[in-house]
This record gives structure tokens, sequence and C-alpha cells, in this order.
């Protein structure tokens, strides 16, 4: 009797580059679920606008390099750039900046350098950078959030933090301010709640590893520790700072990105904590209320260095 | 009985021994014709002894060692050498030696026990070499070899690989339910043969009976010198170097050999074909296989006469059921798909899989590395599989060196994990194949280049001899003139 040949190994675990990304849009159903009750419906707007955007986007830049054009579609990598950037931008920016945005993403942050694999920035952090500095007015600009939903916009509590700061005026004086919830940022505490269940689902799914989370949030809480306790009244604890801004997203979702992020366990731990240190420096001491968007974007840039200087002892030889 | 850490990587998988552990060790019936392939696996022939005509027993030596990787081959069946040539094997084209079996089982009139514990370790290792005694884990490298090299180097501690980590391979899980006096017996002849002090049985968590059987063989044979190890199942815990590691906590250099660090490791079956051999004095000629798959009617373990084709096998488990799609020739990770059932088996063969669709993971397109490092988490080497996979695609033949390409064991982890679903083991393998052949290449234009060199120089010098004594010979003649 004859038989197909194959090399093997003959069985694999089937976890698939589009299986990854469906997971973690999957994870991220309980974000947007919080973002629209705080905000309404403006945030599907934009996940909607995003998504379009980015299909059109992909679809054009695959055709452009003549690639498969439904194979990489379907992988779901694409979505998973649109919604990490609809989700971080202000619900009521203007459509056509979400788009703008969503462009830059995926043509210039993804397709430029190669495509799926090969970005060395995360995607929507590029984008997002682009309309933060293009646009500063229009991407602080937040909505005060839960209902009624009357398109009042204020200061998020980063930035009031910031301001009042630059006041004189004390911690306690700002934390009694309208942005405030009870541990974080009002609203914005749901929305770390949310991120942080959909993490700990990605993580019980493996389809992330713990180092890069961990590590940020700990390199964002012991730096906030230290000068909370050395300087109450000028610095915002821990758990502020785990609890506002873009914190958790950023930690589970963004930083997690493992095209963008370095590869070996010892240096995801050094790729996280660097996030997270970086993230509260911007925030404490930066010109931007949040930092999450920078700091991934620096610490992918010394993703080649960290690499380099993490590679393991390949087993039966000595120390290099 | 002791507990030792865990490997640092590799996989936990689905072992798919079940369905052919069901059914007792039985008997695969003697092949009209056995096949008796030269090269039984290690990728050297051995050079045949008899000719066609020549009549043989069951245990008739008909092939001899050459090299160091061959072992020398006995007939496993009476009758008549038919013919000699080079035919399809499990490993590529090969010559083997047919032999037509006569059915009346005559067993070599010279076949007698071997009165092990009277002789020294030297004479022992003579007499294992001359019974063909190969690795039967599927490396079929001599054990009479690998013991001397132990031997040589006072290796103290003989190890005896029972971890079977792949899936559907379970022969010596049989083998050591069944048959585990002979287990500690070839140990302890082992022992003698290479001078260790001290034999470690080990085996994984996941075979809590091969474990008591072990257990008590040891009891019975009361030689403190024997002990039993278990340790996690994951794969590839049952690669030599992986094993080393988890049993004795110590690596073996990436350029050296285990006796380097005092250990030797054998495998347990071939531990019981070393017990087989003392104490009837049979030769390696039969084997415990596997045959197992969904394509396959009656799994089980069964006992084979080397040289039974894979389809003779294949029909004493009734033979083939649900269209199978592929023949895999050993486990799951590491087997060999081959393309037709009428290759021989072989002392290097544990395992015959007739896998039908279901069983065999389908490949998707393959899709761009997103440098997730699932394969380098699982990776026993600890090497970087998607960096060794740049370096194969540029051809970058320094960074596949730097990166430890001579270091991968091709156990198939990365690439089973891999969500870009890229063939990663193929790549290297072809990739180290790529590296030989340039070396090759290499030392073959470095060898002409010298040889042309040498050419010259010999032309050269010649012309000057000649040259000098044509000179010479005009003195001569000018001398010789009374001008």
């Amino acid at each position: 009797m004859q038989f197909q040949t194959a090399a093997p190994p003959h069985v694999i675990a089937g976890f698939t580059v589009p299986r990854v990304m469906w997971q973690v849009l999957l994870a991220l159903v309980p974000f947007a679920i919080v973002h629209a009750w705080l905000f309404g419906a403006a945030p599907l707007l934009q996940l909607g606008v995003a998504a379009v955007t980015a299909l059109g986007c992909e679809a054009l830049a695959l055709r452009l390099r003549g690639r498969p054009v439904p194979q990489f579609l379907r992988d779901g990598s694409v979505l998973v750039t649109a919604a990490l950037l609809a989700l971080s931008v202000p619900p009521l920016l203007p459509w056509w900046l979400t788009a703008f945005g969503t462009a830059v993403a995926v043509l210039l942050g993804k397709h430029a350098y190669g495509g799926l694999g090969q970005n060395p920035f995360n995607p929507a952090m590029v984008g997002y950078a682009v309309l933060l500095v293009s646009f500063p007015v229009e991407m602080t600009r937040w909505p005060v959030p839960g209902p009624p939903w009357d398109a009042v916009t204020g200061a998020t509590a980063l930035d009031a933090l910031r301001t009042g700061l630059g006041q004189s005026y004390t911690m306690q004086e700002i934390a009694a301010g309208p942005a405030f919830g009870r541990v974080g940022a009002r609203g914005g505490e749901w929305l770390n709640l949310a991120a942080l269940l959909g993490g700990v689902y990605l993580l019980l799914r493996r389809v992330i590893r713990w180092q890069i989370p961990l590590a940020m949030l700990a390199g964002l809480a012991v730096p906030a520790v230290v000068m909370h306790v050395i300087d109450p009244g000028a610095y915002a604890g821990a758990l502020f700072h785990l609890a506002s801004g873009a914190t958790m997203l950023g930690a589970f979702f963004i930083a997690t990105d493992p095209v963008s992020a370095a590869t070996s366990d010892r240096a995801r731990l050094y790729f996280g904590a660097g996030i997270g240190v970086l993230t509260w420096i911007i925030r404490s001491w930066g010109g931007y209320p949040d930092g999450v968007a920078f700091a991934v974007l620096l610490m992918n840039l010394s993703v080649p260095l960290l690499d380099r200087y993490t590679v393991p002892r390949i087993h039966g030889h000595r120390g290099r | 009985m002791s507990s030792r850490p865990a490997l640092p990587a590799g996989l936990r998988l689905d072992a798919r021994k079940a369905r052919s552990l069901q059914q007792p060790l039985r008997p695969a019936p003697a092949p009209e014709v056995a096949v008796l392939s030269l090269d039984q696996g290690s990728g050297e022939a051995a050079e045949p002894t008899v000719a066609v005509g020549t009549r043989v027993g069951i245990g008739t030596r008909v092939a001899r060692a050459v090299g160091t990787a061959a072992s020398d081959l006995h007939s496993s069946v009476a009758g008549v050498v038919v013919a000699i040539a080079t035919r399809l094997t499990a490993t590529g084209l090969g010559r083997c030696i047919s032999i037509e079996n006569d059915a009346t089982d005559a067993r070599d009139p010279a076949l007698a026990p071997l009165a092990w514990r009277a002789l020294d370790g030297i004479t022992l290792l003579d007499r294992l070499r001359g019974a063909g005694i190969a690795g039967l884990g599927g490396a079929a490298f001599p054990t009479a070899g690998k013991l001397a090299l132990a031997r040589a180097n006072a290796a103290g501690h003989l190890i005896l690989n029972g971890a079977e980590c792949e899936p559907w391979i379970c022969c010596d899980d049989a083998l050591m339910r069944e048959r585990a006096a002979d287990v500690v017996l070839g140990g302890q002849v082992m022992l003698a043969a290479c001078g260790a002090t001290r034999c470690t049985i080990a085996l994984e968590d996941d075979k809590p009976e091969a474990a008591a059987a072990i257990a008590a063989a040891i009891a019975a044979a009361q030689d403190g010198r024997v002990e039993l190890v278990e340790l996690p199942a994951i794969y590839p815990l049952g690669a030599e170097r992986q094993l080393i590691e988890a049993v004795t906590g110590r690596e073996v250099p990436h350029d050296a050999l285990p006796p380097a660090i005092g250990v030797v490791c054998q495998n347990v079956g071939t531990a019981a074909a070393v017990a087989r051999f003392v104490s009837t004095g049979e030769p390696a000629v039969t084997r415990i296989v596997t045959v197992t798959g969904s394509g396959v009617a009656r799994p089980g373990n069964l006992e084979i006469h080397i040289g039974t084709p894979i389809a003779a096998v294949v029909a004493a488990c009734g033979g083939y059921q649900d269209d199978p799609a592929r023949l895999i020739v050993g486990g799951a990770m590491t087997g060999r798909s081959v393309s037709s059932d009428l290759v021989p088996t072989t002392k290097g063969i544990n395992c015959i899989v007739a896998a039908t669709l279901a069983d065999v993971a389908i490949r998707g397109p393959e899709m761009p590395c997103i440098r997730c490092g699932d394969c380098a988490t699982a990776c026993p080497a600890r090497l970087l599989p998607q960096q060794l996979h740049r370096a194969a695609q540029a051809d970058d033949r320094d960074a596949l060196t730097r990166l430890g390409l001579a270091d991968c064991i091709e156990c198939g982890c990365c690439d089973y994990v891999c969500p870009s679903q890229i063939p990663l083991t193929a790549r290297f393998h072809a990739a180290r194949l790529g590296m030989q052949l340039h070396d090759a290449e290499r030392r073959r234009a470095i060898e002409a280049r010298e040889r042309f060199e040498r050419h010259e120089r010999r032309l050269a010098e010649q012309a000057e001899a000649e040259r000098l004594a044509f000179e010479a010979a005009r003195r001569r003649a000018r001398g010789a003139d009374p001008k």
C-alpha cells in the first residue's frame, strides 16, 4: 500500500495566529461594554469607523504588496489594531481623526515595515501617538463619564492631577475633584477593571504570558509607592496609577503585542518594567497626561537591544 | 524511589497510548521472507557475510559491522538467503539481505547461554558486539560501542531510559510491565560490561504499572546498585541529553558524549535484549514494536522478527481500517513518514502508526512569524527557533552556527507550538543538511586546491630534476669530449 509522506512533527497544537487575534478581540469585549456604559454609543461608533478603515487599508496594502488578501484579512490582526486604537481615543473624537489615526497605524505602523510580524512598533500606538501630537486638543477632550451623556467634556483624572499639581493644589484637594472616582479616575477605574478582567482571561487561555503585564504593573507601582511615601502631597499613590488612564489596557493588551515586544522571558520582564517606569515618569514629570503610548513606543525601540543581551545559554554550552 | 526537578522546557502532549496498551504483549508470526536491512537505523551499513543460497538458522550471523555505527546482523528466521539487493527501507534506499523462511524455526546450533558473571568486562563487551545488540530506542547505535566508551572514560552511572515520551510509542511501557526482570538483569549485565557502579532505571510518572513492575523486579534482584526514578511526563524527556539532565542535574557538554560527565545511557528495550542474549544465547533478532493509529484494526504491542515487512506486522494487527493517510515509523513528533508498507522493520523501529487524517495535523497556510516566543519557551535545548528560522531563510550560516543549529535535537517542540504554523523542524533539518553539504564542498575545494598545488610542485620539481640531469649530462659530455 502506498502512502503520502510528510515531515515530522505529525501533530501540532493548532493554536493559530487567527485564533490568537480573535481571543484578544474577545477579551476586549468587557472593556468595550464598560466604554459604552460610560460614554454611550460613541465608543462603538469609533470601533466601527476604525474597523472599516483598518480592513480597507489592510486590503489595499496587501494588494499593493502582492500578498494573498483573504488569508491575511482573516487573521484578525488588523482588527486588534483597530480596536485598541478606537478604545484608546476620546469617544467624541471626530470620526475622520479616528479614520486618519487608523490609516496611519495600518499603513505606516504595519505595512510600511513589511506587514504582519515585521513592525518594530506597536501599530495602534503609532496611530495614537501621531494623533496625540498632531491634534492634542481633540485627543485630550474626554466627556464626563456616565449617563446622562450630555457631551460635557472635562479634564480626565490624570489631566486634573497634572494641572492641579501645577497650580499648587495638594493631592487631597485634587482627588476631591469631579474627575476622580473611588481609587482612580472616575469611570476610568471601571475601564481598568474591565481590561484587567480581559487580561486575566488572556493569561488563563495562555494567549499572553505573565511577564510583560506583571513587570509593567510593577514598574508603574513601585516608583509610585516610593514617591508617594516620600512626598504624598505631590505624587499620587500606586492604586491611583493602576486604576487610571490606559494602565491595564496597556499592560495586558498593548505591551503584550508579541510582534513589537521582546521575545525571551527575561527580556520581557525588562521590557514590561521599562514601560511601567516610563509611564510613571511621563505621567509624573512629562508633558502629556498619560504616558502608556509613548512608553510602549520607547520600549519598542529598545527591543533589539534587550533581545541581544538576553540570549539564553544553549543546553550543554558554558555561559557566554 | 525519588523525584527530581522537571525539565526547564518541553511539552505536555496527549500520549495516545491507551488504545495500544489494552492488550498484553503478543508475538507476531514470523514472515515468509525476512528482509534484513544492512543499515538497521544507525545510518551505517554492515557488510554481508553470506551469499545468495546460504542456508541460515535463527541467530546465524549474516552481516558483520565494519564501522563504529553499524552492528552485526543475524537472521531472524531459518531458511535460505534468496537475495542481497538494494530496496526501499524506512530510511531510504539501502541494501538488504532477503531470507526465505523455511518454517522449520531451526536455531543456529552455536547459540548457547552466556555465563556472563564469570566473564571480564572486555570479553563481555565483545560478546555483546557479536550478538548485534543495538539501541532499540530508535538510534540503533551499537550498544557495545557505547558501553566501551563508557568503560574507557570510567563512567560510573548507567541510566536505563524508560522515558517513552513521544505520543503513540509504548513498546517500552509494555516491555517494562511484562518483562521487568529482563530489564533489571540487562542492567546488571551492562554494569558488568562497562564497569559502572550504579544503574538508574528512569521512566515517567504516567506509567504506574511499569514503575510498579520495575520496582518489584529490583526488589527481587536484591541489587543495591539498581534504582528506579520517576520523572514528570514532559516531552522530550526521553531524549538522551534531556534525560541525563533530568536524572543527574548535569548537562552533557555540547561537544562531548555522556561518558564525559560519567554517564552512559541505554534504552530499557536494549537491556531486555541483553538479558535475552545472556540467558538464551539468542542475538538481537526480535524486538517489540507498537502498532497503532486509527488506521489499524487491532492496535497493540507486538514482538516481531526483525526484517518482517511493515505490511505483515499490520496484517498481524487485523490490517488497515478507515483509510489511513499516512504511515509513520516512530512517534508523532519525530517519526518518519514512509511511502510504502513494504519496507522492512529494523532494530531502530519502535513504532508503526497507520494514521488517518484525523490522527495527524494538517497544517494551515504558513503565516509570518509573530515573534510570540512560544518556540523559545518550548525548546528543550534553549535555542531561539524564531531567530534560527530567520537565519535559515537568509541562509546566514554564521548566524545559524552562532544560534546553535548544531544543538537542535529536532524534537519538534517549536513546530508544535508555533501559531504561524511554520514547519520549523523541517527547515532546521534542511538547513543542517545544507551546512553539511557546504562544509563537504568546502573541504572538497580545499582538497582539490591542495592536490593541484602538490601536482604543480611535483611538476616543478620534476622539471628542475630533469634540467639538472640534462645539464649534468651535458657537462659530462663536454668533459668527455676531447676537443
